[in-house]
């Protein structure tokens, strides 16, 4: 624990005597969401508001040959038909490229499909009406003409010299490749006792949000200013790319962002059906409205994973880890996805393979494909629950070949926890790890031993229980080095402005956001921690770029441990400010006094001296009382962004305890756990709940959620029926537990928790199967949902 | 999505929904669970809705002759707390836990689940299994048929367009009726990959008369008849092998035809049991 030499009294600067740090409270706007009196995009209702809905592709692949909307624009209601090519003399296309990850390319991408539609799912054709009814109903009198073409839909054969090029202008459908080489693998795995191969397989599935993609767009040509009500993840990111693309300047874009219901990385993308809305808008000088529906959500919000990984690992007789190496392929669909690309979930791939473990020796590639199904992007966890089941599979796979316990195996790789600060194998630094305290702590939580005794005493009844383990990292707080220098203009900085009121209490404006998860309560929390006041005295103002500072907003596990060292360093400025004009009305030093419970106290004594109230009176209405020269500030703003390291990498384990019905294939999960290290707890129970929320997200990925593609491109399950959303009735209790290494490059300490569960679940459930099943001599199973085809399929039973 | 635009009209009786159904595209409507989300999904377009639940006199459970009577518009929360059906027809009530979720069972409709016949429906498999019959009131009258004869093919069913279905009458239950139940879903609640409704009659050994039907195999609930032979026989590894014979499943998103028979084979084994337990 960093220790700040800000009041001696006390031990650090996390231990104010108010402080909120590390306490369950309550998140401020529980009340207001639970009494239903949220504002989400879709409760927004302008006047003269318009709603639109889109005429989508029923093919992959399709050339536009002609779009007929006579009939649909003598139809009852109908304000407009907007096609592709009429669209686009408003709004200009986009390319999802950045520069650091070296030859990726792609197509530029329409906000309406214009001569060709490369999914199905893609809008060609817009609809604007009174209503979205009115509108759908003219949909269906929209007539297009497709010529089909030919599909090219499976990865493995994307890159064949026979396949079509879905882009002719890029050569090939090659949209991205790394390599990476670290020390000597070739030797290593020659030397090696045993070499270890399988091959993983990810199903593509997708993120399904309570409350869909939503925007409403309302150009004001009096004013010459949009304003976007937009559901999303990165307000200041969509005002510039809402301005880029209808040639606006910055100032002119307005977007706000109230609440947001459920984001988990599906709305920090660009969609072309939203940037079509706001085009609409513009060219028809009103309010226009889209709500996405399920069925299109699921062929249109971004799908993930969707990866096949040929891994091999080398181990020695005595249980060493010496060698990674790994071939991954993933085809992402026809465009790279604006403005933080497709290639960033393979890109971590490579980054977090082997990540927990001293393991010199590592190759990687990494392919990213296109083919023409929905676009695929970053989903909470991108990239890590791949890595990590790949990893952690290998680790398992190795352990049971030398015949090991897959904890002793964990316990001999695993880097130390004093070997600080390190590197991983792809040369990912590490500032504070616990790998081993972590282990250590869910075996004790999970009774490992007697878990193993259990095990073994029901087997002989015929009844299968797997135990299955998995160590990770996780990327959060990250630095310039994740967009920014590839030339995005997505800020890694955020900042937070707090304003003392008249009556003493204060409001907060934070550049990070809200999507459910709780930031605004961890910002109120921090702010009333640094500045001495009861949080039922503090306001926060989120999602809205008129009226917060710049900032990057929510994603990568950014909000709390960025946002939330802005909002402390932002406390503690105004309280300097604060105690700056209580001394000059008190005649005292500053330095001898602070701020508790909203009182100005004396600092030595604890004794009362003026309230809050009373300096905010003095300052704002009798400023002439104060000295000749003196001017209070009351309100100050900070920025924060890390410096000291690219990322604030955190880490845990995750176990599984689950039962195979081996007869019919059925998994039930019975408990599982989860130790994670995210620096400063600032929200135990935010905490908990994030990793339990992430935790089902994974869960959902590895038996349950899967996008089905016939091989024509059709998406088979596109709907709450048919596409299994993980539900609390097959979800076993999730125990949490912490270890706490505070990062030392904010006051704050806090590192982000919010994908720590979707990255490690998927992984201990794999292995805890694996587990259940190697004494009946079953395949191992390394392919993703894990549905009871597969465990029958591993059995030999089907 | 949005439904395209219909009418709607509240019946008042049974005769005036039947008149209201002449009206051309009318569809009933009863609990809305199955039917409001096909309009919702455009996949279908009724003119007219003919909204039922105003009928007096149809929503009653009541033992006559032998038979339990259950009215159309029981819903399926008050069949699933019913001390009448858990008594003389504890198959249904076996069932009823497995159909959706508790929103879905407070609105839905026993007959609503009968008139849609969706083949991996719970209660048309029972119906079938315990040999019971539909009550249906038409332009011509009331009529009643067969279990056996009222599921035709894909949510097809003897009802004609004008037709309401008013009850669903099974076999009351007595001291040597056995019966079982077990469905495979993925997810608690929802449709089954394959499903088991079962019913014979205690007899020594091995079960006599049983009638073994399956659910989410077929397009309509499918009875096995060579199993049921195989098991009145005594033997459940031979019924079980009669399986393959009996269902023809198609591959689906959740299972292939292999899988769906094996999974079949297993329920068999699993209801064999149940019909054996007193
Ligand atoms: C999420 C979800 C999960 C579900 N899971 C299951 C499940 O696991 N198992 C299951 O069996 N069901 C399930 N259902 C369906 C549910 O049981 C429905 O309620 C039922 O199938 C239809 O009953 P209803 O009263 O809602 O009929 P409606 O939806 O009102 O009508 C369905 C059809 O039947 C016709 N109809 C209705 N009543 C009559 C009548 N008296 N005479 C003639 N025609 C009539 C209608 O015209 C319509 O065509 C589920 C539904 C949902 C939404």
């Amino acid at each position: 624990m960093k220790i700040v030499q800000d009041m001696p009294p006390v031990l650090s600067a996390l231990d104010r005597p108010n402080s909120y740090i590390g306490r369950s409270v309550p998140r401020p706007n529980l009340a207001r969401l639970m009494q239903g009196r949220g504002q989400y995009v879709s409760d927004v209702v302008l006047p003269r508001m318009a709603h639109v809905a889109f005429a989508r592709s029923p093919h992959a692949h399709a050339r536009i040959r002609a779009i007929e909307t006579g009939r649909a624009k003598s139809a009852p209601g109908v304000i407009a038909v907007v096609t592709g090519a009429e669209l686009a003399r408003v709004m200009t296309p986009w390319v999802g490229v950045l520069t650091h990850l070296k030859g990726i390319k792609s197509a530029p991408q329409h906000a309406l499909a214009v001569d060709r539609a490369c999914w199905r799912g893609e809008a060609v054709c817009a609809v604007v009406a009174r209503s979205r009814a009115e509108a759908e109903d003219a949909i269906e009198l929209v007539e297009v003409d497709y010529e089909e073409l030919a599909p090219v839909t499976d990865a493995e054969t994307a890159l064949d010299p026979g396949t079509p090029v879905i882009h002719p202008d890029l050569g090939d459908n090659l949209t991205f490749e790394r390599r990476h080489e670290a020390g000597a693998p070739d030797t290593a795995f020659a030397e090696a006792d045993e070499v270890v191969e399988a091959t993983f397989r990810f199903g593509r599935h997708t993120g399904v949000t309570n409350e869909p993609r939503a925007v409403v767009a309302d150009w004001n040509p009096g004013e010459q200013r949009l304003t976007v009500y937009h559901g999303t993840q990165a307000p200041h990111m969509m005002q510039n790319l809402f301005a880029k693309h209808l040639a606006l300047e910055e100032h002119q874009v307005r977007v706000i962002t109230k609440d947001v219901g459920g984001s988990f990385g599906i709305k920090v993308h660009t969609y072309a059906d939203e940037m079509a809305t706001v085009a609409l808008s513009k060219l028809l000088k009103r309010p226009v409205k889209f709500v996405a529906d399920r069925i299109e959500s699921f062929v249109t919000d971004i799908h993930a994973r969707d990866h096949r990984v040929q891994a091999r690992v080398a181990v020695k007789r005595d249980g060493t880890i010496t060698a990674f190496e790994i071939d991954d392929l993933t085809g992402i669909g026809p465009y790279s996805v604006y403005p933080r690309t497709s290639g960033i979930e393979a890109n971590q791939v490579v980054n977090l393979t082997g990540g927990p473990y001293t393991c010199p020796n590592y190759r990687a590639l990494a392919r990213v494909v296109f083919q023409n199904k929905n676009v695929m992007c970053q989903y909470r966890a991108v990239g890590h629950p791949i890595a990590t089941a790949v990893t952690e599979g290998l680790v398992d796979l190795a352990a049971m070949r030398i015949g090991m316990d897959p904890v002793e195996i964990r316990r001999r790789n695993l880097i130390a926890d004093d070997a600080y600060p390190t590197s991983g194998p792809s040369g990912i630094r590490f500032e504070q790890l616990s790998h081993h305290a972590s282990l250590d702590k869910v075996l004790a939580m999970m009774d490992y031993r007697a878990l193993r005794a259990e095990q073994a005493r029901l087997r002989e009844k015929g009844v299968h229980r797997g135990i299955g383990l998995a160590s990770f990292i996780e990327v959060t707080n990250p630095s310039a080095a994740f967009y920014g220098v590839g030339g995005a203009r997505i800020s890694s900085q955020d900042g937070v402005t707090i304003r003392l009121d008249a009556q003493g209490a204060i409001i907060c404006h934070t550049g990070v956001t809200e999507q459910g998860q709780g930031a605004e309560a961890v910002i109120a929390q921090v702010a009333a921690s640094a500045f001495g006041v009861p949080i039922a005295r503090v306001r926060v103002v989120t999602g809205d770029t008129d009226n917060t500072p710049y900032g990057g907003g929510t994603w990568a596990s950014r909000a709390a441990g960025i946002g939330g060292e802005a909002a402390w360093q932002a406390g503690k400025a105004l309280r300097a400010n604060v105690l700056a004009v209580a001394g000059s009305i008190l005649q005292a030093a500053p330095e001898s006094l602070d701020i508790r419970n909203g009182t100005v106290i004396d600092r030595e004594t604890g004794r009362e001296r003026i309230g809050l109230d009373e300096v905010a009176r003095v300052a704002y209405f009798r400023p002439d009382t104060l000295p000749p020269g003196f001017q209070a500030e009351l309100m100050a703003t900070r920025h924060y962004v890390p410096r000291a390291w690219p990322f604030a990498f955190t880490n845990g384990i995750q176990a599984s305890l689950l039962e195979v019905d081996v007869e019919t294939g059925f998994i039930t999960l019975l408990k599982h756990w989860c130790v994670e290290d995210c620096g400063t707890v600032i929200n135990p129970q935010l905490v908990d709940e994030q990793v339990r929320g992430g935790v089902v997200q994974g869960l959902g990925a590895v038996l349950f959620e899967h996008c089905l593609y016939d091989e024509r491109g059709q998406l088979l399950n596109g709907n709450m029926a048919d596409y299994l959303v993980p539900m609390a009735c097959e979800m076993p209790d999730i125990a949490v537990g912490h270890v706490v290494s505070p990062t030392a490059d904010s006051e704050l300490g806090a590192k982000g928790a919010g994908e720590a569960g979707t990255a490690g679940a998927p992984a201990c459930v794999m292995n805890a199967v694996n587990d259940a099943l190697a004494p009946l001599g079953a395949a191992t199973i390394t392919e993703m949902p894990i549905t009871p085809s597969v465990v029958l399929r591993a059995l030999g039973r089907v | 999505m949005k439904p395209p635009a219909f009418a709607y009209a509240k019946a008042r009786a049974l005769d005036h929904a039947i008149e209201l159904l002449g009206v051309d595209g009318a569809r009933l409507l009863a609990g809305g669970q199955s039917l409001i989300a096909t309009l919702n999904m455009r996949l279908s377009s009724p003119s007219l809705l003919v909204d039922i639940n105003g009928i007096g006199g149809l929503e009653g459970i009541a033992l006559r002759d032998g038979r339990l009577e259950i009215g159309a518009l029981v819903r399926h929360v008050q069949a699933e707390r019913s001390a009448e059906i858990a008594r003389h027809a504890p198959l249904i009530a076996r069932a009823m836990p497995h159909i959706g979720h508790a929103a879905i069972r407070n609105r839905g409709t026993l007959g609503g689940s009968i008139a849609f016949a969706d083949p991996a429906a719970e209660l048309p498999a029972c119906l079938v299994a315990l040999g019971g019959e539909v009550e249906i009131a038409g332009p011509e009258g009331r009529r009643t048929v067969a279990a056996d004869d009222f599921f035709k093919d894909l949510f097809e069913t003897a009802l004609g367009p004008r037709d309401v279905l008013t009850a669903i009458r099974v076999p009351a239950a007595t001291a040597d009726t056995r019966v079982g139940f077990a469905e495979l879903a993925r997810r608690h609640g929802d449709y089954a990959m394959v499903g088991l409704a079962a019913a014979a009659r205690a007899d020594g050994k091995a079960p006599k008369d049983p009638r073994l039907v399956y659910f989410g195999v077929g397009t309509t609930p499918v009875r096995a008849r060579k199993a049921e032979a195989a098991l009145a026989g005594g033997s459940l590894d031979q019924a079980v092998a009669a399986l393959a014979q009996d269902l023809a499943p198609q591959d689906d998103v959740q299972a292939t035809a292999a899988v769906k028979t094996h999974l079949a084979g297993v329920l068999l084994r699993r209801v064999a049991q149940q019909l054996e337990a007193a």
